[in-house]
């Protein structure tokens, strides 16, 4: 993304055909990546729009964009994925718009440059009925006939943030993609957040289309990134580029004034004429200049170094730790360690079938098929909606339905994750309202409603005064199996759940169409 | 009817200037460009006539026609004396890129036409 974007302002800096080929390279690499191309396909056209407002729009900017343009789509189009999308969706016809205006505005700037005004004029008007109404007529027979499909789920989701959590749940249950919080802008940026918008008025106090195409980008990815925190790292670079701007121009603003020379003469001599002239021309403009910028650097030093450390600070705490290792401190400071979904996994590996059917949440599909390499049902990469449904109805229904689900997909082993001994949040408990919702947003399992699963008040309680659907679904079995007889923690009765903080309400139940196949050390994952 | 007559008139006149003022490698280009758009403009009705079957040909050989007449109007205006100020490439880098450029389409438009 950013090699498309570097070649892109050059290509509009030099007019050269070369960078602009170069910038459709990248583009394709990018293509070939990650769904978010879109953005770029949508931003580049975005800001060929604005410079043509600003009257920006010159030779280089027609050659660089039509050459990207085209080589860009073509390119595109390689990839299965993105297939003839490009024609044919609409979140890529603004590029295709923009591309025809491009022509449109050239050649009029080229005519206009033959002809007089009033000749231009003339001319101007007469085109403009004929060839502008056919070519409207044109668009809307396109649109309205449905050739041109509107803008999509996941994208659509960005521009209107309910649209997923009211229609498409399973687009809302991905934790990545919930609104951003503050807390979580400054903790991955701290200071740039403040030398954001420094930066964006540097841009905009020297208007060039390089500038223009900085603040677009700055504009749409925080708006984004508030949208959805995994987006967050589409915004990270121009954090990055546009606080850099601000910090170097305040420096240098400030750099001018300090003046090292004159701190010492005014030490060192004091009944020098020359000396006093001077400070009499200082405070002509402000007083103390030179001590309010010695001041300022020093401020900013400060900031950069305290960046420094935070920085290194956040990458070793938070995101330096692998996910499928847990580690905890004990009581007396000893780091002690959670292997329990590695376990699991070798178990799988080593004493199952080789061809055995594993079901269990998507999230863990990648893992079981890498590290157990056992035949899952979901995994991250599912787009067959009614599929993960189908999963989600058998965790949430009773043990005799969700036997009938688990025999029609060929089932042989279901895998659940548990805190509930350790205190881990991520478990499929805690998940499970994800798992009702989607299993019951397709026809089949119509007949699961939410609201069974809370209590009468509308909490969501695994203790003796929850709701007896969930009480006797498949996973509440599967994640308590045993668990009513097990000591957790002193004077606590048996089956204390250390996650929910309650005892458990259904106890010493059995399993009457599976069995326990395995159960790891801290019983974190359960087959 | 007086304004079509006007309108008449103005392109003569157009063409008349264009005839005198452009020297003779930009003609030979816009010759080109002609040919190309003539190019699209026939695949474009087969497409209308018959159909969109292969999608993917069509799509190939149409994008081929407007990569071309594209490549050939950013050459004509890098050439154009008049743009000087404008770029910083020579003649001579110019057509290197329009070629580099060129290699890229057809390795694409080959690849793509299925």
């Amino acid at each position: 993304m950013l090699l498309t974007y570097y070649f892109w302002i050059k290509a509009v800096k030099s007019g050269s055909i070369m960078w602009s080929a170069s910038c459709a390279l990248a583009y394709f690499y990018m293509v070939s990546s990650w769904g978010g191309y879109v953005f770029l396909i949508n931003l580049i056209p975005l800001h060929v729009l604005a410079l043509m407002f600003t009257g920006h729009f010159s030779h280089r900017v027609y050659v660089a964009y039509s050459t990207v343009y085209i080589l860009g789509t073509i390119l595109s189009m390689q990839i299965p994925f993105v297939g003839f999308q490009p024609v044919q969706s609409s979140e890529h016809m603004l590029a295709f718009g923009t591309f025809g205006l491009c022509q449109l505005f050239s050649f009029i700037e080229y005519v206009k440059s033959k002809l007089t005004k009033t000749q231009f004029d003339t001319l101007f008007s007469f085109a403009l009925v004929t060839v502008g109404f056919a070519a409207a007529g044109a668009g809307v027979v396109l649109w309205a006939s449905g050739k041109i499909a509107p803008w999509t789920g996941r994208f659509y989701a960005l521009l209107d943030p309910s649209y997923a959590k009211n229609h498409i749940p399973i687009i809302a249950s991905v934790s990545e993609h919930q609104p951003t919080a503050w807390s979580s802008f400054f903790f991955d940026f701290e200071l740039l957040v403040f030398m954001f918008p420094v930066g964006i008025y540097y841009c905009f106090k020297e208007l060039t289309d390089a500038n223009i195409f900085i603040i677009m980008y700055g504009m749409t990815s925080i708006y984004f990134a508030g949208v959805m925190v995994r987006l967050m790292l589409v915004l990270a670079p121009v954090m990055c580029v546009l606080s850099g701007i601000g910090i170097s121009s305040v420096l240098t603003t400030y750099m001018r004034n300090l003046d090292v020379n004159q701190l010492k003469k005014s030490v060192t001599s004091t009944a020098q004429s020359s000396t006093r002239a001077r400070r009499n021309d200082d405070s002509s403009s402000y007083p103390r200049k030179n001590e309010i910028a010695f001041g300022v650097v020093c401020m900013m030093t400060f900031f950069l170094m305290t960046y420094v450390f935070h920085c290194t600070w956040v990458t070793s705490e938070a995101y330096s730790s692998p996910s499928i290792v847990l580690s905890a401190r004990s009581g007396d400071g000893s780091r002690y360690i959670f292997d329990d979904f590695r376990e699991a996994y070798w178990w799988l590996r080593y004493n199952t079938d080789e061809d055995a059917k594993v079901m269990s949440w998507w999230d863990y599909g990648y893992q079981i098929t890498a590290m157990a390499n056992r035949t899952i049902l979901v995994d991250n990469n599912t787009w067959n909606n009614t599929h993960i449904s189908r999963v989600g109805q058998a965790m949430s229904s009773t043990e005799d339905k969700a036997y009938e689900i688990m025999r029609e997909l060929d089932v042989d082993y279901v895998l659940v994750i548990f805190g509930g001994l350790i205190g881990y949040s991520s478990d499929d408990i805690n998940k499970f309202l994800w798992m009702v919702r989607i299993g019951g947003s397709t026809e089949k399992g119509a007949h699961i409603k939410e609201s069974d699963y809370f209590t009468p008040q509308g909490e969501f309680r695994v203790d003796k005064s929850g709701s007896p659907t969930l009480l006797n679904c498949l996973m509440y079995k599967l994640s308590y199996y045993r668990f009513g007889e097990t000591y957790t923690e002193q004077d606590k009765p048996p089956g204390y759940d250390r996650t929910r903080s309650v005892e458990i309400g259904n106890k010493n139940f059995e399993l009457e169409k599976l069995e326990e196949a395995y159960t790891t050390e801290h019983w974190l994952v359960r087959i | 009817m007086s304004q079509v007559g006007q309108v008449v008139g103005i392109l003569r006149k157009l063409n008349g200037e264009y005839q005198s003022s452009t020297p003779k490698k930009l003609k030979l280009i816009d010759a080109y460009l002609v040919y190309v758009l003539l190019t699209g403009i026939v695949q474009f009705a087969y497409c209308l006539l018959v159909g969109t079957f292969p999608f993917n040909s069509f799509l190939s050989g149409f994008i081929s026609t407007v990569g071309c007449f594209v490549l050939a109007a950013s050459l004509r205006i890098q050439l154009n004396k008049a743009n000087q100020s404008v770029f910083n490439v020579s003649p001579e880098r110019a057509f290197a890129d329009f070629v580099f450029a060129h290699i890229i389409l057809h390795l694409v438009v080959v690849n793509f036409i299925g």
